[in-house]
């Protein structure tokens, strides 16, 4: 009986349409350079992503609503699961954001990836140490987005896939006695 | 027609003004967005404009602060490689170089050579662009599904 249940399974957890509004990845991405918003926004764009872009880090805790001076920008209801941001930015660098992003306890756990036009081990090393996710060269390519996107999806697919079984656990408790097999058979279809 | 922008979009990548970074930005057009590489290249082309100004201005103020005309310069070698600038590219860093070095002269002599190929580059990606356009959107490289 399980088994016919899998294909069903395997479509919910591959779907992309499971990212349709509002569930799209949505990534926040801060550079000072305009010809390289409009370069990441459209490789965001491309990889199905809901885009943000702001020109300064100033901005970007704004929009997060971690600038205290500032009144934050509707914060109840935002959802930020990747952060973008170049280095070299004029006032505060995308390492200074970096940390700021890390101290807080609103958005500590929402991913950071660092990017440069430079090939600077010392200040790739010292993004990781903060905790940036990533430290990718620019020119960013699409290939790069896309591997981000992906790891990112599986972990949000994860915790999705999770929720789905306790539901069915819970209104379909007919099948196993094993309440794990059902989670087993579910990572054995997962690509 | 389309052969033809075929062949200056070759010729300007066998020449050295583009490198493979404009091949990406075409490889990012679609149908719902068949001018995107023209429109990067349209605030590449305001953007740099912006920094040559800042940059003669601060050359001609004849106190030559290094820092400062590196950062425009940092700036200006960053677009350019995002868009595929390629011997543009080239003479940023060697401008950076000279910087570092403190080579005022050096600085001048690249500076020129750096507006000239720019404005190569801008006179064939409009002549380009403008070809583009009339042959019509197979042209243009299309994103893989």
């Amino acid at each position: 009986m399980a088994e016919v249940m899998l294909p069903m399974k395997m479509e919910m957890a591959n779907a992309p349409s499971k990212f349709k509004s509002p569930d799209l990845l949505h990534v926040l991405a801060v550079d000072d350079s305009h010809v390289d918003r409009k370069f990441i926004e459209r490789l965001l764009k491309v990889s199905s992503c809901k885009v943000t872009v702001v020109d300064s880090a100033t901005r970007a805790l704004q929009y997060l609503g971690l600038d205290v001076n500032e009144k934050p920008v509707g914060v109840k209801d935002l959802k930020v699961n990747l952060i973008m941001t170049d280095y070299s930015m004029p006032g505060m660098t995308g390492y200074e954001l970096l940390k700021k992003i890390k101290e807080s306890s609103a958005f500590r756990d929402v991913p950071v990836v660092v990017m440069s036009s430079e090939n600077i081990l010392p200040r790739i090393d010292r993004c990781l140490e903060e905790g940036a996710e990533d430290f990718l060269l620019k020119p960013v390519k699409l290939s790069d987005v896309r591997r981000i996107r992906d790891s990112l999806m599986k972990a949000e697919d994860l915790s999705f896939t999770k929720s789905v079984n306790k539901r069915e656990l819970e209104t379909e408790n007919v099948y196993s006695l094993d309440s794990t097999v059902p989670s087993q058979q579910l990572k054995r279809t997962k690509i | 027609m389309q052969r033809q922008v075929a062949l200056i979009k070759q010729s300007l990548f066998d020449q050295g003004y583009l490198d493979e970074q404009f091949m990406e930005l075409e490889e990012l057009q679609d149908d719902a967005n068949p001018n995107f590489v023209e429109e990067v290249a349209t605030l590449y082309f305001k953007d740099s404009a912006r920094l040559i100004n800042n940059i003669e201005q601060a050359l001609e103020r004849g106190s030559f602060d290094f820092n400062r005309l590196d950062n425009y310069m940092h700036q200006f070698k960053g677009s350019s490689t995002s868009i595929g600038a390629s011997k543009v590219k080239t003479e940023c860093t060697m401008f950076r170089e000279y910087c570092r070095a403190g080579n005022a002269e050096g600085c001048l002599r690249t500076f020129k050579q750096l507006k000239k190929e720019h404005a190569t580059l801008r006179k064939k990606l409009e002549q380009y662009f403008q070809l583009a356009r009339q042959a019509g959107p197979k042209e243009i490289a299309r994103r893989p599904k």
